[in-house]
């Protein structure tokens, strides 16, 4: 089994390490800077760190107005509060202004676990990835959530990444190229492609092996980036496969297999199956658990796997 | 710029032809907010004339003082003042709200001299916030004034960033609420009253002035006053007729966000030149 980290604390190391040379970064919080791992941040340059308190809409306002003087402001907190409480002031200031803001969010998905529902951000893919001018970045594990800081930094404008509160197995190594909107491939395959992100690339893999002793050999993408999103990889995948599996931690409606399949639609139409949390809420449990029962394992993309292969070679159920 | 400096006669002069500026663009326009425009011009002209270091020519100049529109619909008033103030041609006021145009419905920094896109309310004061706040980190010397509604102060936003502003001490910040008592669907007080107002900003951790916000001496004095005080942020409360001038409009929340037609601007362009004969 692989090392198990979250990738909130790749967010939090690395920016430290941005910290120390790019004087230009300062980090905002709504009091949750202990979770997000702003916190190593706060503890390394307490003058570039503010805490502004439970008010995720002034946190980003602020953020805006700091970008005025040629600051890089991150703005910390859970998913939930921030894109969806402060959405209007992400819209309005951050994307409408286009200022070089960037959100870095944690507690995402299903494995948030046990504060349940109201801790677990299922929609942020999709009301982020909807806004002009915003790019949206989902690391698959923390060596990855280092190289996708250094990189929203790096880049200008608006940025979102998703980090992680449960620890992900690490899947990638140091040398492995980050580049915002270029997917990589973590396993070549010619029958389907499953594209996948954050720790759905972990499960896409573990769905790989399992195919592999039914001779079907399946492509692995880990689509780190939700927006823009490698199009190209895409009309590859299609190419060399001609079916189609997405897995994300997040609801159906609008996420990571919505903006596959916008592509796949408007290229070349092929068989194509999405796990996902289906319209519904989350739950207390353990992650484990909550993965299980919402179909989120390896076992659910398998079965996904072998209904586009059915309808690809024409033999429908 | 002290008081006994100002010509006010000057000033006056300014603020009429500016008000006859924004009923004539918004009547080519068809749409708008008058209200609210004709009630912040004095405020507008205080600043522009007597407090804000800027540069026309230059309006990213570095050194220049920055105003945060937070109720972003006065299009009308912040585009006829930019125009007059030299930002850009007059006669690009014609576009207001046409298609192409620069003049976007809502301030929009297309437009030289507009610092930030606003419309939707309660967000300016956070901005300002963190303006200042960045200039407090590179030890600028830089006023950030930000232009807010009365209505709009019941977004509950608008006091996340007050909050923000007193405990960081944001001594550079200087907030106005043009506080003309009309909101889009009747007055302030019947709708969400915002009384006792100045006991709020004071209760939270804010340097309160009130000004009559048509008096240009009032006004400066207040804009004076709030620059000397340390250590925490000034909130000017201008107290201002919706519709200002227009006899027919004044106090009316049914001229918030209605363009006068052919007959309306012939009326109202009458009485402010009669005004000014007087």
């Amino acid at each position: 089994m692989a090392e198990m980290i979250p990738t909130r604390d790749g967010f939090g190391k690395e920016i430290v390490e941005i910290g120390k040379t790019n004087e230009k970064v300062v980090v905002l919080s709504a009091d949750l800077e202990d979770a997000t791992r702003a916190e190593y941040f706060r503890d390394a340059f307490p003058e570039r760190f503010f805490n502004l308190g439970i008010a995720e809409q002034d946190v980003i306002g602020t953020a805006a107005g700091l970008t005025f003087h040629g600051f890089i402001p991150v703005a910390t907190s859970f998913a939930v509060f921030m894109t969806n409480r402060a959405y209007d002031m992400i819209r309005m200031d951050v994307c409408y202004n286009n200022c070089n803001v960037k959100i870095v969010c944690s507690h995402t998905g299903v494995t948030v676990g046990e504060d349940g529902a109201s801790a677990q951000c299922l929609e942020d893919f999709a009301i982020m990835r909807v806004l002009p001018n915003m790019k949206v970045i989902c690391p698959v594990d923390s060596l990855e959530a280092q190289k996708a800081t250094r990189a929203i930094i790096q880049e200008e404008g608006p940025m979102y990444l998703r980090t992680s509160r449960a620890p992900f197995p690490l899947l990638t190594k140091a040398s492995d190229p980050f580049v915002i909107g270029r997917a990589n491939v973590m396993r070549p395959g010619k029958d389907v492609t499953i594209i996948a992100c954050g720790l759905m690339v972990y499960e896409a893999l573990q769905a790989a092996e399992i195919l592999m002793k039914e001779n079907i050999d399946a492509k692995v993408v880990n689509m780190h980036t939700i927006k823009p999103i490698d199009a190209q990889m895409i009309a590859d995948s299609i190419q060399e496969t001609g079916a189609i599996v997405t897995a994300e931690e997040h609801q159906a409606n609008g996420g990571l297999g919505s903006a596959v399949a916008e592509v796949v639609v408007t290229t070349c139409p092929v068989p194509m199956e999405m796990i996902a949390v289906q319209d519904s809420f989350g739950e207390t449990g353990s992650p484990q658990e909550l993965l299980e029962a919402y179909h989120l394992k390896s076992a659910d993309i398998v079965e996904a796997v072998r209904k586009v292969i059915l309808r690809k070679t024409g033999n429908r159920p | 710029m002290s008081v006994k400096e100002i010509n006010i006669e000057e000033l006056k002069a300014r603020a009429l032809q500016i008000r006859k500026e924004i009923l004539i663009h918004l009547n080519l326009a068809g749409s708008g907010h008058p209200g609210g425009s004709l009630s912040a011009v004095e405020i507008l002209v205080s600043l522009y004339s007597c407090k804000l270091r800027h540069n026309p020519q230059d309006p990213q100049w570095e050194g220049r003082d920055i105003l945060i529109i937070s109720k972003g619909h006065i299009t009308p008033a912040i585009y006829t003042v930019l125009a007059n103030y030299g930002y850009f041609p007059k006669d690009e006021l014609k576009t207001f709200r046409k298609f192409g145009s620069r003049l976007q419905g809502h301030v929009h920094t297309n437009v030289p001299g507009v610092e930030f896109n606003t419309g939707s309310l309660g967000h300016g004061l956070s901005v300002a916030n963190g303006i200042a706040l960045g200039a407090k980190m590179l030890k600028k010397d830089q006023r950030v004034y930000c232009l807010l509604g009365d209505g709009e102060l019941q977004e509950g936003s608008v006091w996340e960033a007050a909050m923000t502003a007193a405990h960081h001490k944001l001594d550079n910040i200087c907030a106005i609420v043009d506080y003309n008592k009309v909101q889009e669907n009747g007055p302030v007080n019947e709708i969400k009253n915002l009384e006792p107002l100045a006991q709020k900003w004071k209760t939270f951790g804010w340097n309160v002035v009130e000004a009559i916000g048509h008096n240009f001496r009032n006004l400066i004095e207040a804009l004076n006053a709030c620059e000397k005080v340390k250590d925490k942020p000034s909130v000017i409360i201008a107290h201002t007729i919706k519709g200002k001038g227009v006899s027919f409009m004044e106090g009316e929340s049914k001229w918030h966000g209605k363009a006068p037609n052919d007959e309306k601007l012939k009326e109202a362009l009458a009485e402010l030149e009669q005004e000014s004969s007087v």
